[in-house]
């Protein structure tokens, strides 16, 4: 065929395209001057409760600042779906940076997800605050890219501190999910502090599985042998709900520990009402704390979704928030000045605590301790950095 | 160092059974890929994702309060029509068109449920409700539970009903006759058309079987959950002799309890990779499969 036809009509399309481009941008502007912030986060995939959770945070929070606007300006939130996996995250990131010029990107949960993003952010110099990616790397990445949450560097210490002071045990096992640096960062941090503390653990590698894997009774078969008396699982709750339910099966009788990854009602789900039973998890938040802040979030969050927000969702409504307080305070809307409003956040009053962001771009602030039931997951201890 | 002797046989026998629960879970699937290829050479690299579909039917059944006696025919005659369905508007009108154009055609169709799947159902992992009451039986270090016994009973069931229907009934025989030689089967009055149907439908019938049992064993289904097992059952079918059905069990056994093996005395990182390496061992060493006999091809 003729390939010079071909061309007229892709020249065509691409021309309709940036036409159609400016006209809608020229559009928008010029009747509603939004604030484009763009979100990344899992709606599908194996970590997709905590990507929806964090997005029924962040469009509550929105529903309450776009009441007033910044300074008349509302917030409009792009949505883009890494249906939990690091390249899609980047493709995400790359897209509302090129495509869409949003000002500020909020994402993502999993550390790995952020990871992939957040070198493209920072080389753009497009701010990018992740409500829950707890690994240290990630704020690493350059002074474009900060938290709302600790990093795992605390949350390793809170469990490895509980395990061995609150619940008296000496001798841990680590199963760590291997293709993932959530998981990864937390064991490191744990087997440290674990053996600080006068602790033991088993054995001189952790146990490894990969995310997505659905049979644990060969690991669990060999970490039994061992005689651990607690278990340290970091992953997420799509492959922990498993590794309980089947280590229940083999009869295991002692209390597994985890961290914020677990903080999902799939867990119990996946579990089973007997395997869920009487093991920890460090995180961010607890609906039961009975703070005023905290239980007008708790009733405001039941009436618009009608369930029990989790920390994911507290998360996301706090930076959110801090976002919102970044852009008030900025001199004007530049990218680089809402980054430097962003990490000079001070003190400020959040559900999660209250969150400064310090030099480093984490946030400091308390985390909780929570023990699992099969109804959902109660409040044990506070525990401040 | 007698110790840890003992246990290592102990982790013998346990790996043993685990890889004897999983591996009749990949000949089930296997069985499929098997009959297909014997009757019209055709990979059927969608046959995943009947096993995907039987596992979600089966779900819906068991969510909506009924028992597994109705949820595995459910399962079953679901994944099957299925499996129809497609042969009937995707395979056969390209039949003739050679064998590449039905291998990409089948693995669009894959592509195809998957992602339908996860459009309409949403990828995110849905927990199996637990409807039996899961017993662990335990014997000194080894251990089983009823879930393993039910997959290995089930499919034993499955693979002897299909071993008299292949071998002593006159449906069974049509089928030989077809993927012996389907024109000369057609010219004795054999519908092929409708054998190779029955063949579909029958092969997908005992995926979605596996699509539930897989739902009790692990208890958590996903959209993607026919990738993985559908390339595995696809190595157990090739191991055992592709078109044989024998090989295609023999093969899942094999391929379950070398995984096991695997993952217990090394690391799990090393599972598929090991299942992969074995297919590439087997066509390299015997491209016919262990009880694959060697065809001339026919000129």
């Amino acid at each position: 065929m003729n390939s010079s036809f071909i061309k007229i009509i892709k020249n065509i399309l691409i021309y309709l395209g940036i036409i159609s481009l400016t006209v809608s941008n020229a559009y928008s502007n010029k009747s509603k001057p939004t604030i484009d912030v763009g979100a990344v986060f899992a709606m599908t995939g194996p970590t997709a409760t905590f990507g929806q959770e964090s997005i029924s945070g962040i469009k509550l929070a929105l529903k309450t600042i776009n009441k007033e606007g910044i300074a008349g300006r509302k917030i409009r939130l792009i949505l883009e779906d890494n249906k939990g996996e690091p390249l899609e995250s980047a493709n995400a990131v790359r897209k509302l940076i090129d495509m869409d010029k949003v000002s500020v990107v909020l994402g993502a949960v999993a550390s790995s997800n952020t990871l992939a993003g957040a070198p493209i952010a920072q080389k753009a110099k497009v701010p990018l605050l992740t409500p829950s990616s707890t690994n240290p790397k990630v704020t690493m990445m350059g002074d474009y890219i900060s938290r709302a949450c600790f990093t795992d560097d605390f949350q390793g210490v809170v469990m490895a501190k509980f395990a061995k002071e609150t619940l008296k045990k000496s001798r841990a096992a680590i199963i760590v999910d291997n293709a993932n640096d959530y998981s990864k960062g937390l064991a490191k941090v744990f087997r440290q502090k674990f053996q600080e503390f006068g602790g033991t653990i088993v054995s001189k590698d952790d146990f490894a599985y990969q995310q997505k894997d659905v049979d644990f009774r060969s690991i669990l078969r060999r970490v039994k042998r061992k005689k651990p008396d607690v278990i340290f699982v970091p992953g997420y709750y799509t492959e922990v709900g498993l590794i309980l339910k089947q280590a229940h099966q083999m009869r295991f009788n002692v209390p597994f520990l985890g961290g914020d990854g677990w903080d999902s009602p799939k867990l119990q789900q996946l579990a089973g009402k007997e395997a869920i039973t009487g093991h920890y998890l460090s995180s961010h938040f607890s609906p039961d704390d009975s703070s005023p802040k905290v239980q007008n979030f708790v009733k405001e969050f039941k009436k618009e979704y009608n369930e029990r927000p989790g920390a994911m969702a507290a998360l996301g409504y706090d930076a959110t928030f801090i976002l919102a307080n970044a852009l008030k305070n900025a001199k004007n809307l530049s990218r680089e000045e809402i980054k430097v409003a962003i990490n000079n956040t001070k003190n400020f009053s959040a559900i999660t605590g209250n969150i400064t962001i310090n030099k480093n771009r984490n946030a400091v602030k308390s985390a909780v301790v929570l023990k699992t039931t099969p109804a959902g997951n109660v409040f044990v201890q506070k525990v401040d950095p | 160092m007698l110790e840890d002797t003992i246990y290592f046989f102990y982790d013998l026998v346990q790996y043993f059974i685990n890889g004897l629960a999983q591996g009749s879970i990949y000949a089930l699937i296997a069985l499929g890929y098997t009959m297909v290829y014997g009757i019209i050479r055709l990979i059927n690299f969608a046959h995943g994702e009947f096993y995907m579909i039987g596992a979600f039917l089966g779900f819906y059944v068991v969510i909506a309060g009924h028992s597994l006696w109705i949820a595995f025919p459910v399962a079953m005659i679901g994944s099957g029509i299925v499996a129809v369905i497609v042969e009937r508007l995707v395979y056969r009108p390209i039949r003739s068109a050679g064998r590449i154009p039905a291998l990409i055609t089948a693995l669009g169709t894959s592509l195809f449920f998957q992602y339908l799947g996860q459009g309409v159902i949403g990828a995110e992992p849905k927990a199996f409700p637990s409807v039996i009451n899961d017993q662990t039986f335990m014997f000194g270090e080894i251990m089983f539970t009823s879930t393993q016994i039910i997959i290995v009973g089930v499919t034993f069931v499955l693979m002897l009903f299909l071993w008299w229907l292949v071998g002593y009934t006159k449906v069974g025989k049509a089928m030989r006759a077809t993927s012996y030689n389907r024109e000369a089967a057609e010219l004795m009055g054999i519908n092929t058309n409708r054998i190779i149907s029955i063949t579909f439908f029958i092969g997908a019938s005992l995926a979605g079987a596996a699509g539930v049992l897989v739902g009790l064993y692990y208890s958590t289904i996903e959209p993607m959950m026919g990738l993985i097992p559908g390339l595995k059952a696809f190595v157990a079918a090739v191991l055992g002799g592709i078109g044989n059905i024998p090989g295609a069990v023999v093969g899942g056994l094999i391929l379950g309890i070398a995984e096991n093996l695997v993952m217990g005395f090394w690391a799990s990182t090393y599972r598929d990779a090991i299942a992969f390496a074995i297919l590439i061992f087997i066509l390299l060493v015997k491209p016919t499969g262990i009880l694959g006999k060697n065809i001339k091809e026919k000129v």
